[in-house]
């Protein structure tokens, strides 16, 4: 009988959880719907920021620019991601445990730290601040993600396959593009979505490497907020984190977490 | 064989180098530059004088300040994480053991969802639920009979709590996957002996999902002890840590050296939090 009771308080535990995680999220999408700008209720329906939203140049430049770091992230990410991974699958070699551990404190590292050190360096050898210096950085964020996500695919792939098709008298280039790749593309999908939603909703290292005229949207949306913010913020955040957990929902589906394939 | 090991060799270089060039280039030259420069007396551009010192880090021995907003900062993380484990560990028990099939991969995905999305955003959220005349007072005054005054917006609750928002999915994520591994044969068999609940979870359970508690609790302790722009956002006039004193340094006060000096100092806190606990996060699944 107490077990009955005690298995449906757990539910009730898990519901308030997942009310605890989304609240927030789902109150300040409404709020950007509310026409009061002190977020005052009742709720009377404006799409009054969104038109302000639209018309607001600061923020758009700065979301172009957050897609297109994202965007570019992305590629490098995913390539120089993918062709690591390759090695760590087919080779043995010595100092590999070392370059895997390697990966680690890109994650690992409060990302104060590590944005901080790369202001320092990139002043240090004249890049200095501005958009370059930002994808240099989310690319490097990201690079860990994408070989850990990659490299678990790898895991499912048949090694013989590739010997087979080797013996069959392809070359290492063929094997890669017409065997490993299509077996791995799952996986690089996820690989390359991570890597945008990484760089999408990266903060820290944006903020310590963009230059005053030229941030990103979560930079902005930063310095917004400290200066008092409006619903307008809560309009172009509402777009953003539905952009980003769609991003996500998609990512899951390709890698194996949340589902099994 | 030796010349077919030279031409994997060079394969695997070609294949890996271009990724660990750009870690080095972003990451690991970086972090060398910025034990360097926390070793200078001032910033050197310009005509500025500087000369390699350790005045930096003895500015953090002696004046004690730093060392108190460090020790505020590490006490926060702890409140955190202890507070994701309390009520994470039920949420992650419930869901690798009660609940069965395609609801438990949709609500794992539900849980996980926030914490791939954007954090600034959620951190934003909480301010305009906590804010006074918010949507959290209104509320609770709907539901109470009589009228409260509840702002929590700029205290360290409100902190908290957006840390706990931040951070939670992680110790759900790695509790979960250590639990599932648990063979349901095992507590069977505890149970067909006698063992009451307490026993079970006591004797059987948390030890066996120690490991993935540890590792859950290692991954928000050490973003929390170096977190500044949740603190800025919700603490406000008691948003002081050591991470924000941090921030100050590089974007208000420019002393970059200091900024480095405690920079480096909150690296060695960290990387001695993960040598100690890694034996542990080998063991932990994923």
């Amino acid at each position: 009988m107490s077990g009955k009771w005690l298995a449906r308080a757990g539910k009730v535990w898990l519901v308030l959880i997942l009310i605890f995680l989304y609240a927030p999220i789902v109150i300040m999408g409404a709020m950007s719907f509310n026409a009061s700008p002190f977020y005052q209720l009742p709720f009377e329906f404006s799409l009054n920021w969104y038109a302000a939203l639209s018309e607001n140049d600061a923020i758009r430049t700065a979301a172009i620019r957050s897609v297109g770091i994202a965007l570019a992230t992305m590629v490098i990410a995913t390539a120089l991601g993918t062709a690591a991974s390759l090695a760590f699958f087919r080779y043995e070699f010595r100092g590999k445990f070392i370059l895997q551990t390697l990966l680690f404190p890109p994650i690992a590292i409060p990302w104060l730290i590590t944005g901080t050190a790369m202001l320092i360096f990139f002043f240090g050898i004249g890049l200095g601040r501005g958009t370059p210096s930002v994808l240099v950085g989310h690319v490097a964020l990201a690079l860990p993600y994408v070989i850990v996500v990659v490299s678990a695919r790898l895991a499912t792939f048949d090694r013989t396959l590739e010997e087979a098709a080797r013996s069959l008298g392809a070359g290492a280039w063929t094997v890669t593009r017409r065997v490993t790749l299509p077996w791995i593309m799952p996986g690089v999908v996820a690989g390359a979505l991570f890597a945008f939603a990484v760089s999408f909703d990266q903060f820290v290292v944006s903020y310590f490497l963009s230059e005053p005229g030229d941030a990103t949207l979560p930079v902005l949306i930063y310095t917004s907020i400290r200066k008092g913010f409006t619903p307008e913020i809560n309009a172009v955040s509402t777009i953003i984190i539905i952009i980003s957990m769609a991003v996500m929902l998609v990512a899951a589906r390709f890698s194996n977490f949340g589902g099994d394939r | 064989m030796a010349k077919a090991w030279t031409r994997d060799g060079l394969r695997a270089t070609a294949l890996l180098s271009p990724a660990y060039l750009w870690l080095t280039a972003a990451v690991f030259l970086p972090l060398s530059a910025m034990l360097y420069y926390s070793l200078l007396s001032d910033v050197p551009f310009g005509d500025a004088e500087w000369r390699i010192t350790l005045d930096n880090y003895r500015a953090f021995f002696e004046t004690g300040t730093y060392a108190a907003l460090l020790w505020k900062s590490i006490r926060l993380g702890l409140t955190v994480t202890v507070v994701c484990i309390l009520i994470g560990f039920p949420c992650a028990y419930v869901l690798a053991k009660t609940i069965r099939g395609r609801s438990r991969e949709a609500l794992f995905l539900l849980i996980i969802l926030p914490f791939w999305s954007n954090s600034l955003v959620r951190i934003f959220s909480w301010a305009i639920v906590l804010r006074g005349n918010g949507v959290l007072e209104l509320a609770v005054n709907a539901v109470l009979p009589f009228d409260i005054r509840l702002n929590l917006m700029f205290t360290q609750t409100a902190v908290v709590i957006g840390l706990v928002h931040s951070y939670l999915p992680y110790v759900i994520l790695t509790t979960y996957l250590a639990l599932q591994a648990i063979d349901d044969t095992l507590i069977d068999a505890a149970r067909s002996m006698g063992a009451g609940k307490l026993t079970i979870l006591r004797r059987l359970i948390l030890p066996l999902s120690l490991p993935g508690l540890l590792a859950g609790a290692v991954l928000v302790f050490v973003p929390v002890v170096g977190a500044f722009m949740e603190p800025r956002i919700l603490g406000g006039r008691f948003g002081t840590y050591y991470g924000t004193v941090i921030e100050d340094q590089f974007v208000a006060v420019f002393n970059w050296p200091l900024g480095a000096a405690l920079s480096f100092i909150l690296l060695a806190v960290v990387l001695l939090i993960l040598a100690l606990s890694s034996p542990i996060l080998r063991r932990a699944p994923a």
